[in-house]
Order: C-alpha cells, then structure tokens, then sequence
C-alpha cells in the first residue's frame, strides 16, 4: 500500500441519529469509494455508526499549536458571550 | 490485542512495552476512557507562551496526566520510542492472524468458524488502528510495513509457537490474549492521545476475544475425555510462554524507567505478569484445568500467588528468531504482501483512471 497512490483519509462517523458526526481515526485508500468501504470495515464492525464521512487528509488545513494561545487570544476576553456573565434579578421568570 | 515490545539484549535499545492491571478489565477501560474526557476538560491555557522552554512544558503536562497530541513539541526520544512501541504492537496485531487463521478452515461448527473469522478480522482492525497512531509521529506506512517485513521491527515473541489442536485456539484466547489485556489496559492511559484512544478501542474489543477462548476451553473441558486432555495438553504448551509475554524480570529491564516517567509505561513487568497469574488461577478452577506450575501456591503474606517464572532464555532465543515458526511466520507475511500487490497496484489504476476522467469532464 503505497502511499503514494494510497493516500490517507481522515473518518469521521455518526453514531446515531440526531449526533453530530465524529471524527474515529484515520486509513490509507486509492479513492473516496474504497475509503468510504474500508471504514465500513475498520470503524463500523460493531454498528457503531449509521453514516460515514471520508476526507482525504491532505485536504484539512489545520492551526498550529505554536500559536494556540494568541491564535485563540480573542475569545479570551469577551466573557459576556456566556449567559452566565449577567446578573438576573430575583424572581425573573423564563430568562 | 499483544502489545509489550521488549527487545533481546543487543537489540536496538528503546523503551519497554506496555503495562497493565488486571481485574475487572473492562470496568478499567471504561475508567481509563473516563479520565480521558476529564483530564480534556480540565482547564489549562492552550499551548506554551511564545518564550517558554518546551521541554519544560512538556513534562508539565505529562505530569498533569494530561495527553501530548501530534503536532506537540515533544522530545526526539519520546518520539521514537514510541514509535518502535506502537509499530511493534501493530506488527503484533498483524501476524498475531497467522496461529488462528490456520484453524479457521478447521474450526469445529459454522458457528465456530465465524466467531473465528471475526475474531482475526478484529485483529487485522487492531493492527490498522495502530498504524494509524504510529502514523501521526511522522513516519509512513510504507515505512512501517517495510520495517517489518526487513525484519528490522520485532513483534510479539509469543506469535512463534505453532497452533497444534483446535483447543489451541481457546488457549490463545483464554491466555494470550488474556495476558495481553491485563498489558494494554494500562496503555488506556498513555500519555500520547493517539496511542490511548487507539488502546482503548482495541481492549474494548479484545474481552470479545478472552470470553471466546475461555469459552472454548470451557466447552472443552466439560466434554469427552480425549477433549479434556487436549484443552489440558494446549494449556500445557501455552501457560509459559504467555507468562514470557511481560518480558524480562524487572532487574533486566533496561528501558522502563524512562517510560514510566513519561506515562508511557505505567506499572513494571513483574507486577503485571503477577497479575495475570492471579487472575488466571481462579479461571482455571472453573475450567477444571490445571496450571502447569507445581509450585504455583496462594502466599498469605504478599496476598498473592506465587508462581514459577517462565524460561527467560527461551524467551530470548524466541525473540532472536529461533523459536519454532518465526521464520514460517515472515515467510507467510512476506509471500501475503507480494500476493497483494496486484490488488494495491489495480485499486491506484482504477482510481487515477477515475480522477483523469473527471478532470477530463471538468475541463
């Protein structure tokens, strides 16, 4: 299995209905139909999932850990986007 | 399902395999799978600042039992060990196929058959999903099974005994892959995520495969007495070498402390082999079996078993390649990788075929 002509693929699986699809792990295939069959048979031999996704790893672009810290710096100071950052009086209802 | 990866003396030195406790194994996956998602959900900033040590950073997080993830810094020794620990268990997964698909042709009933065939269909899974973690570190496919086919990397010493009876797939079961539960448990736990998620999935399957050799031998043992005599006969053969497969005394254990400081490794082979012992010897009062240990009697001191070691220098000679199929083995892993080039070559044609015509269409 070369890789050069069997290139990687990132799996990603739906558990059930109504979950998210989740990423399981990786194989080696030639093209997407045969990625898409052997995680059938890597990932799914128990009925763990009723959908597959199959992308090909070289098409994920990801961050870099080096730079998780300023990378995600702007999310750091803006906790008035959890409801839990706001005072509700006493007694308000449904809020 | 087979992960310890010692080597002989004179082998290339790297750091020693896996650990694992033993009791209620399934309930310690689940345990270990648990403190995965905790230790993920603890707080901590995310990456080291712009001007700190790595090294430094990365001890804190092992320490803080927290996963290293692939595109960490992490150093060049934790790298390769690794490597050589997972490629050697994955290689494992992969020839641990051979002493059970002889019998798959042979198993006794349908029913039979197609547990075993599932069985070393799993085993083919473990070995992917361990390639696939090995993968992360940065070195290929093609790199690993080229490793192993140059005989460059070692697999489970335990694999080059020959499976004489059918009884003998129970016995592979029962304490084969018994021993190498109560050895991957603990792996749950291992600092590098990819490896403890991939153990993870593995030993939830490998109890499947414990029950079902237990199960043999059961069946066996409750029939005739010529089936008695081979499940006794495949214990007989069986018992040392699994007890071989811990590895070393701890005294001549040359890599475990590296690994055990870095959460690689987590208890010491001695403790582990004790535990299997201990597990072992009420199983097989319920299988009406005996261990073939003449000495094996309940020490009230050390609340434990004591037992007679397996032949370390056998052991030795086994991993150097003399042990009774090792050359078989290769030779049939060797001859299985060339019958397949065919299938890999005809699946990159179809494919390049396909991505030219579509290309052909988009132009």
């Amino acid at each position: 299995m070369s890789n050069e002509h069997s290139p990687l693929w990132e799996v990603f699986v739906r558990a059930r209905r109504g979950l998210s699809h989740t990423h399981v792990g990786s194989l080696h295939a030639p093209d997407a139909e045969l990625a898409l069959r052997n995680a059938r048979d890597l990932y799914t031999r128990r009925q763990e999932g009723v959908s597959i996704w199959v992308v090909p790893a070289g098409a994920i672009t990801a961050s870099s850990p080096d730079e998780k810290d300023s990378f995600f710096d702007p999310a750091a100071d803006k906790v008035y986007r959890h409801p839990t950052f706001y005072e509700v009086p006493d007694g308000v209802a449904h809020l | 399902m087979y992960g310890n990866d010692f080597s002989a003396p004179g082998d290339a030195p790297d750091h020693a395999p896996d650990d694992a406790p033993g009791a209620g194994l399934l309930g310690e996956v689940e345990a270990a799978e648990a403190e995965l998602r905790a230790a993920a959900a603890r707080q901590r900033r995310g990456g080291p600042a712009p001007d700190e040590d790595l090294a430094a950073y990365f001890t804190e997080v092992v320490d803080a039992e927290q996963k290293i993830e692939p595109r960490d810094w992490m150093p060049e020794a934790y790298r390769r060990t690794l490597i050589r620990q997972i490629a050697q268990h994955a290689h494992s997964e992969i020839i641990g196929m051979q002493p059970e698909g002889n019998w798959i042709s042979r198993a006794p009933s349908l029913k039979r058959k197609a547990i075993l065939l599932a069985k070393v269909q799993d085993e083919a899974g473990h070995g992917l999903y361990l390639y696939a973690a090995a993968e992360t570190l940065g070195i290929s496919r093609d790199e690993l099974v080229q490793l192993l086919l140059d005989g460059r990397q070692k697999y489970s010493s335990i694999f080059n005994y020959p499976t004489l009876s059918w009884a003998d797939v129970g016995a592979i079961g029962w304490l084969v892959d018994g021993a190498a539960i109560v050895n991957q448990v603990p792996l749950c736990r291992c600092s590098y995520g990819p490896y403890a998620r991939a153990m993870i999935r593995v030993c939830k399957e490998e109890s499947f495969h414990q029950r079902q050799g237990y199960e043999i031998l059961h069946t066996l043992a409750h029939g005739t007495p010529e089936q008695l005599a081979m499940a006794q006969d495949a214990v007989d053969r069986w018992w040392y070498p699994s007890l071989a497969m811990f590895g070393p005394p701890d005294g001549d254990s040359t890599h475990s402390a590296q690994s055990m400081a870095w959460k690689i490794k987590r208890f010491s082979n001695d403790d582990l082999r004790q535990r299997f012992v201990d597990m072992c010897v009420q199983q097989a009062e319920v299988l009406g079996l005996r261990i073939p240990d003449d000495d094996l009697r309940w020490n009230e001191e050390r609340q434990a078993y004591d037992y007679t070691q397996p032949d370390y220098d056998e052991l030795m000679q086994v991993i150097k390649g003399n042990g009774p199929c090792n050359r078989e083995r290769m030779a049939h892993r060797r001859a299985a990788h060339a019958d397949g080039a065919w299938v890999r070559e005809a699946a990159a044609a179809y494919a390049a075929k396909r991505a030219d015509k579509r290309e052909k269409v988009a132009a």
